[in-house]
């Protein structure tokens, strides 16, 4: 199951405002808001605060000053951790266990208490992913890029309300890259999750996004929306 | 002369004054041959040797006082003394790794450690009447404390240079959803097995690889060999309980401290990173 919205909180309500919301001298958003059910890209010149935003929108950060409301909702009013599982967030430097396969794709559901998902299903994500490998590969001999999409297909098989993605197609090539893009979008749309993607690939994701948030020096240089349709 | 058969009446040996200084001539050799080497340490060396002697003359006569009383409150203070050192020397030896939130849980691990497996020898194992004699309570209290500083040392060392330096590990767990406790159990498991380690070593090496001192005095000073032998296997049980609690409490209850209220990783320790 797992409608957006249904675990608490106002369906209707934005994912997320944020108002007035600083964070050391990193990030300066004065109003900044993020559709449900949307794909929203955040772009800008690196060392601008965008994995800072995310971390906010994660809770793993909290920012000096303002307020983040997650559908309606205080954000330090919700606990943090039932709060992540809610909305996950996926580093630029993915996490790789040494294990296998497998192993590396139920950790997630097993660190956020979520029912494991059968064989098949890890299977199908991983070829989803372009990785046609068997579940008890070891995860040694995997590429960067190989990496990336494992990390994908891990978050993906969690299926939360909202993905955070912090650039994961850094270290993919060009055809890979749009692949992945198109994967994971395809993925939200069908679900009518929440994406927030960071990427330096803005033109590359030209084609998948919603609302498009230019960052620079910690404050919303812009924001584009695009009619879905 | 006289003192050879008072001792020799009594089970053991005694080592008389003039032979005792004898065994200086070990360090003029030992002088000598560092002189040779030209490794310039001839002054520590007299240093180290003059404060051994010193030292070990002081707690005799601390301990020939301490004996005679056997007064609990005495006793008490003692430990709390040699506690207190440990805790301190804990700080010290871990000072670049700690930040202040650590230092009560290892003060606490250290204290609910080596109290309880001190009491289970003491009242359970050994009975001895009454439970603060010196004699027992002393000696036993410096190992079962000596081993738990060690342990703890190791412990949170292991603890804190893992959650730093695999810092993408643990916050990638948190970002998943993990509770603290999820994130952190990796670093623990291994901050714990790294913790006991040493005296399981100990254990297995024991009697084969080595004599433990304890036994090897007790031998000298005329105790059949199958007693010393049971006194040491006591002590070597107190001594695992007191590392394994020890290390138990500093690794669960410490890893906590590593995180703040929101479940988020202190600055405290990013800022450590280094």
């Amino acid at each position: 199951m797992s409608t957006e919205g249904a675990r608490g909180g106002d369906p209707g309500a934005r994912a997320f405002v944020l108002t007035g919301v600083r964070y050391r001298d990193i990030l300066d958003i004065d109003h900044l808001e993020l559709d449900s059910c949307r794909i929203s890209a955040i772009v800008g010149p690196s060392g601008g605060g965008k994995t800072t935003l995310l971390r906010c929108l994660n809770r793993l950060t909290s920012p000096d000053a303002g307020e983040i409301l997650f559908r309606g909702e205080p954000i330090e009013t919700l606990d943090p951790v039932e709060l992540r599982r809610r909305v996950v967030m996926l580093a630029q430097l993915p996490v790789i266990f040494p294990d296998n396969l497998e192993e590396n794709l139920l950790i997630g559901c097993r660190l956020s208490e979520r029912p494991l998902p059968e064989p098949e299903a890890m299977t199908a994500m991983l070829q989803r992913v372009g990785l046609d490998k068997p579940l008890d590969a070891d995860t040694a001999r995997l590429s960067g890029g190989e990496k990336q999409r494992l990390a994908l297909a891990r978050v993906m098989l969690m299926d939360p309300e909202i993905l955070l993605l912090d650039e994961p197609s850094a270290s993919l090539d060009g055809e890979t890259e749009e692949q992945v893009f198109a994967l994971i979008t395809d993925f939200c749309r069908e679900r009518c999750r929440t994406l927030v993607l960071v990427t330096h690939s803005e033109a590359e994701f030209s084609g998948y996004y919603d609302t498009l948030v230019r960052i620079r020096a910690g404050r919303v240089e812009n924001v584009r929306q695009r009619e879905a349709g | 002369m006289e003192g050879l058969m008072e001792g020799l009446r009594e089970g053991f040996v005694r080592i008389e004054l003039v032979y005792l200084g004898l065994g200086y001539l070990l360090i003029l050799l030992l002088l000598v041959l560092v002189r040779l080497k030209k490794l310039g340490k001839g002054w520590e060396i007299t240093l180290a040797s003059l404060r051994m002697t010193v030292q070990l003359i002081a707690v005799g006569f601390v301990l020939t006082y301490v004996f005679s009383w056997q007064k609990l409150w005495i006793t008490v203070l003692i430990f709390l003394v040699m506690e207190g050192f440990a805790i301190y020397t804990v700080f010290g030896r871990v000072k670049k790794k700690i930040f202040p939130a650590l230092r009560l849980v290892i003060a606490l691990s250290m204290a609910a450690g080596t109290t309880g497996a001190l009491a289970y020898f003491l009242f359970v194992i050994v009975r001895v009447q009454p439970w603060y004699d010196p004699r027992y309570f002393i000696p036993v209290a410096g190992m079962i404390i000596g081993n738990s500083m060690n342990g703890i040392v190791i412990g949170v060392e292991r603890l804190s240079s893992g959650m730093r330096s695999q810092l993408e590990r643990l916050e990638g767990a948190l970002m998943l959803g993990a509770s603290t406790r999820e994130a952190a159990r990796p670093f623990v498991k291994e901050a714990f097995s790294a913790g006991i380690m040493p005296i399981v070593n100990n254990m297995m090496g024991m009697g084969i690889v080595f004599l433990p001192g304890m036994m090897t005095g007790q031998i000298l000073s005329g105790i059949a060999p199958m007693e010393a032998i049971k006194y040491q296997i006591a002590i070597m049980l107190g001594i695992a309980g007191s590392v394994a609690v020890s290390v138990f409490l500093v690794t669960e209850f410490g890893h906590r401290r590593f995180f703040n209220r929101d479940s988020q990783v202190r600055p405290e320790v990013t800022a450590l990173r280094s």
